[in-house]
């Protein structure tokens, strides 16, 4: 299987993000923000954490808008699979592919610590490897967190199963305490938490590891 | 032509910030302040011929995320 992980002035996360694919068995390759086109055969593309552009403008609003974010655009409307933790949530926001945004945390400080999430949805390949409702501990590291969608995006969005993770205990306001989203195939995960950084034994933590594994289990299968 | 598009959290939508801003006019003694909003304002330097309809467009594709802003534009 093959992972591209996007590369933007700002990012921070894209090594540790393409270090948790590498470790689940993907071929892996970096791809900058001026490319038009993702490499030959890629099955999945990772959208990493950082501060894409220094967040100008909105976070996520300017990467957005990128040559190779046009390339993603069209990869998940083939039915192609994404990942984005942290501020890849955030740009898959602003690129239309996830519902709703990600508002200032309403404590309005910086969140870096390990919190725990519940497994929402199952039906999926990043999180069929866990139990529903199972709680694992995830780091978070964000200012700008707190989802928000309008109450009827939010009730679609329960509705049809798409709440991948809600957090144990609410960090930053989100509404309904909604961590992580699926789009509506399914295909296309963004959180704001980082499994990458609780993937390793080094790391502190390995409950993200089992969320690379079966994703590479699941595409190996496919 | 220059042109100033203001962006604003959509009502509705809470905004930590200002009420951040609200404490503090309050904690400096400034009283009577029921609420505030904070936005941004972005100031356009246009080529002659630009359209204010192109100015809307470019809102609705970057400037505002029409799903927790709006957005006014101001011609000068």
């Amino acid at each position: 299987m093959r992972a591209a992980v996007l590369v933007f002035p700002g990012s921070n996360c894209d090594r540790d993000l393409a270090q948790a694919f590498r470790a689940a068995g993907f071929e892996t390759q970096m791809v900058w923000h001026k490319e038009t086109a993702l490499p030959e055969g890629t099955d999945i593309v990772g959208v990493p954490g950082g501060f894409s552009y220094g967040d100008y403008l909105r976070c996520g609003a300017i990467a957005a808008n990128s040559p190779i974010c046009r390339a993603l655009v069209d990869h998940a409307g083939r039915g192609g699979y994404v990942f984005g933790p942290c501020n890849g949530f955030q740009i898959l926001t602003e690129t239309g592919l996830l519902p709703g945004a990600l508002l200032r945390n309403a404590g309005l400080k910086y969140i870096c610590r390990t919190e725990p999430l519940l497994v929402g949805e199952t039906d999926s390949v990043f999180t069929r490897g866990y139990g529903a409702g199972e709680e694992i501990m995830i780091p978070i590291a964000h200012h700008d967190g707190n989802y928000y969608a309008d109450a009827e995006t939010l009730d679609r969005l329960e509705g049809e199963g798409r709440v991948a993770f809600r957090y144990g205990r609410n960090p930053n306001g989100s509404q309904r305490d909604i961590a992580g989203i699926l789009s509506a195939n399914r295909r296309v995960l963004g959180m704001m938490p980082h499994p990458e950084r609780a993937a390793d034994p080094g790391h502190g933590g390995t409950d993200g590891q089992r969320l690379f594994a079966h994703l590479s289990g699941a595409l190996a299968a496919a | 032509m220059k042109a100033r598009v203001h962006v604003m959290l959509k009502d509705g939508v809470l905004d930590p910030q200002g009420e951040a801003v609200r404490h503090a006019l309050g904690a400096l003694g400034f009283e009577g302040v029921e609420g505030v909003r904070q936005g941004k304002v972005i100031e356009l330097d246009l080529a002659p011929g630009t359209t204010e309809a192109q100015v809307g467009e470019m809102c609705e594709k970057l400037l505002a995320n029409t799903v927790i802003e709006s957005y006014r534009v101001e011609v000068l």
